[in-house]
């Protein structure tokens, strides 16, 4: 495993996206989720809106990391908020 | 009716993902690794946090390749799509005439990259290469080592000699699948030659060019070979595109912490535009 040259931030990031996935497969499995329209312009499903929550949580990280002088929580706090509006109404 | 569904057979998939996993997914988590460090072997490395993302992002010269290759990327499409769908109405089809047509529209595709960088690096040499020397006795002062927009331009050329046979083909298999009646259906209707292509043929491609603009948007975005050999780069940097810019970083600097950063960019950006390419094309394609 060493040459993987891990870290502790990166190891959580990794649990998280691990985690993430399996419960969404263990929710999906015990509530099969249905196609719908909500603010966003195409039918999604749970897990199309969790794919496109997690990408756009990924360029909010790179633009506030890249272009402001913000801790990287602040990121991370947009990002979840942003996230729980996708997944809920999305 | 109703489907039932049955998610067990998921499992089926195990066998794929554990091989991807091992080709791409844990390659990918070490470059996430690499990206918040800065490494020079296993033992002696730093956590630097966010700060490789934060110079990758402003600096000017990544910016500047980024731009680039999507001009790149947006002209190449834009010419090759058209052309290829163009060449695939007019081959003829059926006979030795059509065989004939598809082995010397297919002859570029089989063309290693890097030899097609040669070949073109040789063709437009204004002393041994035919275009070269020909636009030479012209009169046109062309140089591809001298003036960007030569550089740029033949580079085009290039990519389109290249690929369009490939959007040409696919085309041309979307179109042979197209049974008769729906023809000469047309012809009682006196549809015109347009009304044809708009509302018979064009509906029948999108499948094939979907995957058709796929692939040449992944493979333009990530070209490498065809222009480091035709121009290096040059002149400057004006034809430096983004992979020839992470390749010296990574592997001629041997950075590989920015580099790390760089290449989750850049695979960012892919994801992002492919998926948007893709969900667009798809929808428009489910409210038919």
């Amino acid at each position: 495993m060493s040459w993987m040259v891990w870290t502790t931030p990166t190891a959580g990031f990794f649990i998280g996206i691990g985690l993430i996935l399996a419960s969404m497969s263990i929710w999906q499995y015990v509530s099969p989720s249905i196609e719908r329209k909500g603010f966003l312009p195409i039918k999604t499903t749970r897990g199309d809106r969790l794919f496109i929550g997690l990408l756009t949580s990924a360029f909010i990280h790179l633009g506030i990391v890249g272009f402001t002088d913000l801790s990287i929580l602040v990121a991370t706090a947009i990002s979840a908020i942003w996230m729980a509006i996708l997944m809920r109404w999305g | 009716m109703n489907k039932i569904e049955n998610n067990k057979a998921w499992f089926l998939v195990l066998p794929v993902f554990i091989l991807v996993a091992f080709s791409a997914i844990i390659p990918l988590m070490t470059v996430v690794n690499y990206s918040v460090q800065d490494v020079f072997d296993t033992n002696t490395r730093y956590f630097v946090g966010t700060e490789w993302f934060k110079a990758i992002l402003n600096d000017a010269a990544l910016q500047s390749a980024l731009m680039k290759q999507f001009m790149f990327s947006f002209t190449t499409l834009s010419i090759e799509i058209p052309l290829g769908i163009g060449i695939a109405l007019l081959m003829p089809k059926r006979g030795m005439a059509a065989s004939l047509c598809l082995v010397l529209i297919a002859l570029p595709l089989l063309i290693p990259l890097n030899v097609v960088g040669t070949i073109w690096q040789i063709f437009t040499r204004s002393d041994i290469g035919l275009m070269g020397w020909s636009l030479r006795e012209m009169g046109v002062a062309y140089n591809i080592s001298r003036n960007p927009v030569d550089a740029w331009a033949t580079i085009i050329l290039m990519d389109v000699w290249h690929w369009t046979p490939l959007i040409a083909l696919l085309c041309y298999s979307g179109l042979r699948s197209i049974p008769e009646a729906y023809y000469q259906a047309a012809r009682i209707d006196r549809a015109s030659r347009w009304a044809i292509f708009r509302y018979i043929q064009l509906p029948k491609l999108t499948n094939v060019l979907i995957i058709g603009i796929l692939l040449r948007f992944m493979d333009s975005f990530m070209i490498y070979a065809e222009p480091f050999v035709l121009t290096g780069g040059g002149p400057g940097s004006s034809t430096t595109f983004l992979s020839q810019a992470l390749t010296t970083m990574a592997i001629g600097q041997f950075d590989v912490g920015p580099a790390a950063a760089f290449s989750i960019i850049y695979f960012l950006i892919i994801l992002a535009v492919s998926w948007v390419f893709y969900t667009t094309i798809m929808n428009m394609q489910k409210e038919k």
